[in-house]
């Protein structure tokens, strides 16, 4: 399978784009200049439940400046409203709190802003229901869990199992409701084009040009081709980018409302938290049954999780449970419970990353109640071939990462008495976890690769950069197809006027784009040979890999953490971190170290911060800004590090790689929480680890 | 936000002049916390006077000895001022470890002291809250009380003040200089924050189109020049205290007894919260821990908790226990 | 309320027409199509628009524009413009080398607030961390500045790709270089 021979790829080439985002210059979504913009104000939903009974338009209209007001009583009808989420202004039903229920259009933005507060919505409200918990009567078992997961599996008794384990570990443990929040706030130009073959022209912040064409072309009854998005830089997602979302809609509708002016709407920050996807809280009931020798027998994991009324999001927060280790008895189940709640979705890493806190934290437990170290523990469970699967691993080296990261780490000066380490006022403890993630590869993308002569080389594809490097990685491996230097190749991406691309989600970007561009790389020396003429061109599309039927393709990794807590105040701060990965080969050291390093400081960021309150009387997201919906600043990250092994996967796809963007935040949180035990003898079960959830246990170690 | 008016202050009595005409005329400092409520319409002026470029910007010794600081000067400015440093570490201590460097450059001095509480329900003008609204109610009572306050609170109000550097004057007995329509007055910081009782609306007692001109701090002692603060916060920098304690100690080499000490409190109160409880029970007491620990009970005694904020009794507790013997230690 | 005023935008006079209302940060983005500064938050809790502004790095979307009549602002745009060169900062330099950044969208505001820091650090500004705020010597000497320091001095600027570490790696070189040369 693996059939580039690496010689860009490897080196750590400096970001491309590295010049233009130093200065600011690199143009996101709100950033191209169109001419004689118009500015959208959203106006949300104050209640969670209920429907609009009236409409008050006037004042806003009045306000000179504003060229139009939209609500559902006036806004243009969408072809198609299956998806509610997207079904914008279409009816007066409201299913969650900061709803879309109507828009202002000005000629500034802080016109649009002030006219919007003057609309006056009437509601009919019911009390709304927003609170998850695991003895709701209203609990369902969806179809699939996210992308395409069985809801349960099971495989032999667990229950019976547990009755015969000497060693047992039963516990609950809780993620709270998270956001994305990436730095960009989510953003979409729009112009209605009426004598255009471009119908409709999008500069948005997204994951994916084509995945936004798709989903919106047909809302207007337009084809694909007359619908065109366009998105060079994005100023991260983390999944909250990889689906439109409802402000897309709007600011096509709007654009709709004023033809041939460009409209301009960014959310604010505050309005992010109800209209951009969030991680869905999770309950999460674990039991570990072990022999006294540590050996695994059973394993269940049963996970209840929220979604919205409109629409289902089932996140798969137990399938890394079914892969991670061997138990002759296991089990898995998902239950949701439909709430007046925003619509969830993609979180970095959905599932493994709350399934994994759970299940690490669980096996820290598990190590505990046996006696074991619990690197050791996790040795001793490695399984030989998938559990869940039975197919032989491409390469599992989760124990290589354990035992290099034990070495690097110093994890021998761990004490096993938590509580024992002391120094001055603080209380050090190291931690542990390991991590995984499937590698997942999309078919449909296409490039198109074309000599321009001399030796130099066109690349399109409409694939994105998030953040992750594409601009310079998917050069690297164009550049090693080609047998050129990345200097002789040109990429083209974001935009579908290229060929089209998949979603970077799932940590498949370079891999799905990767492979479809060698791809056409050997369509193109087959056509026109190793002497082209300048203008020659080909294009392929993502070729087919029999044997990812045939193997379990996983990343692998394991995470250390020291902590450090305040003796006093319960304060916690973490001087040390290091993943140690096995994610196949590498294309760029330089920006994977970041996209390891990033994922990491993400997963310090939910283990110690991250938490979106509902208020249940109102369903509304109360702390909806950065001011109190935390994320880790500089002062929290100190000596944080990655490293992989020096490996390749034969069977993923011609250059070996298994995706990097999501193990970072898998387990990591994990390696915090079980720290911060080790340190106090405080097991925190409910994220986040704050301050105030060890001032009793730090009073009962002082005693 | 609604259109206003912008106007650039000539002087301070042309600008106390120009608000106190206007009940819908503000002042306009830095503009960190006012420009933040106008645009989520929290605040809704037709007017703002901008007092940033005022001659207020002098911190200087005052002929008793004392520092006189101007209202205009910036947080950083004021934090990295050689005398601060040296005389009134817990001014220094406090102002650094409020908001971020960028804030503290632009973040004045009298724009501190008359920040407005960080309650959720306070910023969002969709929900009930006295303070915003007067007679809507309190959204924040039963709600997301985790920020908010065990010492006097009412039953109308439960927000807590915001500010760092506040807690730091206020435990180095500060006195305010404000300038008004009919002249200026001082009053001493203590004086300058109210409890919510049955007005939550207003955080301060100063009328209408009164300007706060500058803020003067007493003569240094052995005992300010080893005063302290210490803020405890989830994230390790920028962001809000869950609980604060500004103190200094005075501790006789010979006996080890306390022979006098200061101790504020934030993030407990709808004020800056001076401990003069603990501070009874300090003076004349051993410098021991478990002195330190009686004179915390003595301050929290008086605590009333709610679902969520129940931890800052303890934590407060341990806070103050923690920098009195901090500040014992480093003396010896 | 419409006013005219000017500008001293990376180095260049600017005159330009704003609403009161309108932002320092969108005066710049949405009224002189300067979009180096970033929307972040636009409440003063991410960092991402910060400038220098009259020398200082401050927050440009907490403050009016019609206030800052006749200011001087700097942009990560115009840096290298403003120190004569039109080539990158060394901070910028630093960045890129230490792969400082992921999705670029903090990145100007990050740069920005490092140059505003290095210089307070180097009048002798204390920080939170800074241990001993009165050291012998004169009052404005230049502060310490190892990891811890640099870290808590540029907490103001948040970054959700979590490039943090990076950074200060970046900013440790760009100190001591800058140090040592001096």
């Amino acid at each position: 399978m693996t059939t580039l021979r690496p010689r860009a790829v490897g080196t750590p080439l400096e970001r491309l784009d590295g010049p233009a985002k130093v200065t600011g210059t690199a143009r996101y979504a709100f950033e191209h200049p169109v001419e004689d913009p118009l500015y959208v104000h959203p106006v949300q939903a104050a209640v969670a439940r209920g429907r609009i009974t009236g409409v008050d338009t006037e004042a806003a209209a009045a306000c000179p400046g504003v060229a139009a007001v939209l609500t559902h009583r006036d806004a243009p009808r969408l072809e198609e409203t299956g998806d509610e989420e997207l079904a914008v202004l279409q009816s007066g039903r409201i299913a969650f709190r900061g709803q879309l229920v109507g828009a202002v259009v000005a000629a500034d933005a802080e016109t649009a802003r002030h006219a919007a507060s003057l609309v006056r919505i009437a509601y009919e409200d019911e009390r709304p229901d927003v609170e998850l918990r695991a003895d709701r009567d209203d609990l369902y078992a969806p179809e699939t869990v996210n992308p395409f997961f069985a809801t349960d599996t099971g495989e032999g008794d667990v229950d019976a199992a547990m009755e015969r384990a000497p060693v047992t570990v039963d516990v609950t443990y809780t993620t709270p409701m998270e956001h994305n929040n990436p730095m960009e706030p989510h953003t979409t130009v729009a112009v209605w084009q009426p004598d255009s073959p471009v119908r409709l022209l999008l500069y948005a912040s997204t994951q994916g040009v084509h995945t936004v064409r798709t989903a919106l072309a047909p809302l207007f009854g337009l084809e694909a081709d007359q619908v065109r998005v366009i998105s060079p830089h994005v100023g991260g997602g983390f999944g909250s980018k990889g689906m439109p979302h409802a402000h897309d809609v709007l600011a096509a509708l709007c654009a709709r409302a004023v033809p041939g002016r460009p409209v301009k709407l960014a959310l604010t920050r505050q309005q992010m938290f109800t209209l951009a996807g969030h991680r869905t809280p999770t309950i999460q009931h674990l039991r570990l049954g072990c022999g006294t020798d540590g050996r695994i027998t059973a394993i269940s994991h049963d996970v209840v999780e929220h979604t919205a009324r409109i629409k289902e999001f089932a996140e798969q927060t137990a399938t890394g449970t079914r892969m991670m280790y061997s138990a002759a008895n296991r089990r898995t189940s998902h239950r949701l419970a439909a709430l007046d709640v925003p619509v969830p979705s993609w979180m970095r890493a959905p599932g493994e990353c709350p399934g994994l806190f759970a299940l690490e934290c669980a096996m820290d437990e598990l190590a505990a109640a046996c006696g074991l170290d619990p690197i050791e523990l996790r040795v001793r469970n490695d399984p030989p071939q998938d559990p869940e699967t039975g197919r032989p691993w491409s390469g599992r080296k989760l124990v290589e990462c354990l035992s290099e990261g034990a070495r690097r780490f110093g994890w021998d000066r761990r004490a096993a008495a938590p509580g024992a380490r002391r120094e001055g006022r603080e209380l050090v403890g190291l931690g542990v976890a390991s991590a995984t993630y499937p590698y997942y590869a999309s078919q449909g993308s296409e490039a198109l690769v074309r000599h321009e002569g001399a030796g130099r080389w066109t690349v399109r594809i409409g694939a994105a950069d998030i953040g992750t490097g594409t601009w310079t990685t998917l050069t690297q491996i164009a550049a090693d197809a080609l047998d050129a230097a990345p200097d002789d190749v040109t990429l083209h991406i974001g935009d579908t006027a290229l060929p089209p691309a998949t979603v970077a989600g799932g940590s498949s970007g370079l891999a799905s784009w990767g492979s479809t561009v060698v791809a056409a790389v050997r369509a193109f020396r087959e056509q026109h040979g190793d002497d082209p003429p300048p203008g020659a061109e080909s294009r392929a599309g993502t070729p087919e890999n029999p044997d990812q039927k045939k193997y379990a393709l996983h990343s692998f990794g394991a995470h250390f953490a020291e902590v450090r807590v305040d003796a006093d105040t319960g304060e916690i701060r973490v001087p040390r971190m290091l993943g140690v990965f096995s994610a196949g080969r590498i294309v760029n050291p330089r920006t994977a170290r970041s996209q390891f390093i990033g994922g990491m400081t993400m997963g310090l960021s939910m283990a110690l911060h991250e938490h979106t309150v509902l208020d249940p009387r109102t369903g509304q997201v109360v702390n909806d800004d950065l001011a109190d919906y935390h994320i880790a600043a500089h002062a929290d990250v100190c000596d944080l590090d990655a490293v992989w092994l020096d490996e390749e996967d034969p069977h993923s796809n011609p250059m070996g790689t298994r995706g990097i963007g999501e193990i970072g935040i898998v387990g990591s949180p994990s390696a915090v929480v079980n720290a911060v035990f080790n340190a106090t003898g405080v097991r925190v079960r409910d994220l986040p680890a704050t301050p105030d959830k060890l001032l009793e246990g730090l009073d009962a170690l002082r005693a | 936000m609604i259109p206003f008016e912008y106007r650039r202050a000539a002087d301070a009595q042309e600008a106390v002049a120009t608000v106190a005409a206007r009940p819908d005329a503000v002042f306009l400092g830095g503009g960190t916390n006012l420009v933040d409520h106008m645009k989520l319409g929290v605040a809704a002026p037709h007017m703002l006077v901008d007092v940033s470029r005022l001659p207020l910007t002098e911190v200087e010794e005052t002929p008793g000895g004392g520092l006189r600081v101007g209202a205009a000067v910036r947080n950083s400015d004021l934090a990295a001022h050689p005398l601060v440093r040296q005389r009134y570490p817990a001014l220094a201590r406090a102002l650094l470890s409020g908001a971020s460097g960028q804030l503290r450059n632009t973040a004045t001095t009298g724009g501190n002291l008359l920040q407005r509480t960080r309650c959720r329900y306070f910023q969002d003008v969709t929900t009930p809250c006295n303070k915003r609204e007067p007679g809507s109610g309190c959204a924040a009572i039963g709600g997301w009380d985790r920020h908010h306050a065990v010492l006097g609170a009412s039953e109308h109000c439960i927000a807590v003040h915001p500010s760092d550097m506040a807690v730091g004057l206020l435990a180095l007995d500060a006195t305010v200089h404000v300038l008004g329509a009919d002249g200026a007055r001082s009053l001493p910081l203590a004086d300058l924050h109210r409890l919510p009782g049955d007005s939550p609306e207003r955080d301060t007692v100063l009328a209408h189109g009164e300007l706060i001109t500058a803020v003067e701090l007493p003569p240094a002692s052995a005992m300010t020049r080893w005063s302290t603060y210490r803020k405890v916060r989830e994230r390790a920098s920028y962001a809000f205290a869950l609980v604060s304690v500004a103190a200094a100690l005075d501790v006789d080499d010979d006996s080890g007894v306390v022979r006098d000490a200061r101790v504020a409190l934030g993030g407990v109160a709808h004020k800056p919260w001076r401990a003069g409880r603990a501070e009874d029970v300090l003076r004349g007491a051993p410098a021991t821990e478990e002195s330190f620990r009686l004179a915390a009970g003595a301050e929290l005694a008086a605590a009333e908790v709610r679902d969520g904020n129940a931890y800052k009794v303890p934590l407060a507790r341990n806070t103050i226990v923690a920098v009195l013997r901090d500040l014992t230690e480093a003396r010896r | 309320m419409e006013h005219r005023i000017t500008l001293r935008v990376d180095g260049t006079e600017r005159a330009v027409t704003v609403d009161s209302r309108t932002t320092l940060l969108d005066a710049l983005r949405e009224r002189l199509g300067v979009t180096s500064p970033k929307k972040g938050c636009d409440h003063g809790q991410c960092g991402a628009c910060t400038v220098l502004l009259e020398g200082r790095r401050q927050l440009s979307c907490l403050t009016f524009a019609v206030a800052h009549d006749g200011d001087q602002v700097v942009t990560a745009e115009g840096l290298g413009e403003v120190r004569g060169d039109g080539g990158l900062h060394p901070v910028q330099q630093a960045f890129i080398e230490q792969d400082g950044f992921q999705c670029g969208y903090c990145t100007p505001g990050q740069v920005c607030s490092a140059v505003g820091m290095l210089d307070e650090a180097e009048a002798g500004h204390p920080s939170h961390v800074t241990r001993d705020l009165a050291p012998p010597g004169a009052p404005d000497s230049p502060a310490p500045l190892d990891d811890g320091e640099i870290r808590e001095r540029m907490s103001g600027n948040l970054c959700r790709c979590g490039a943090y570490v990076n950074i200060v790696a970046a900013l440790r070189e760009t100190a001591t270089a800058s140090r040592g040369a001096s």
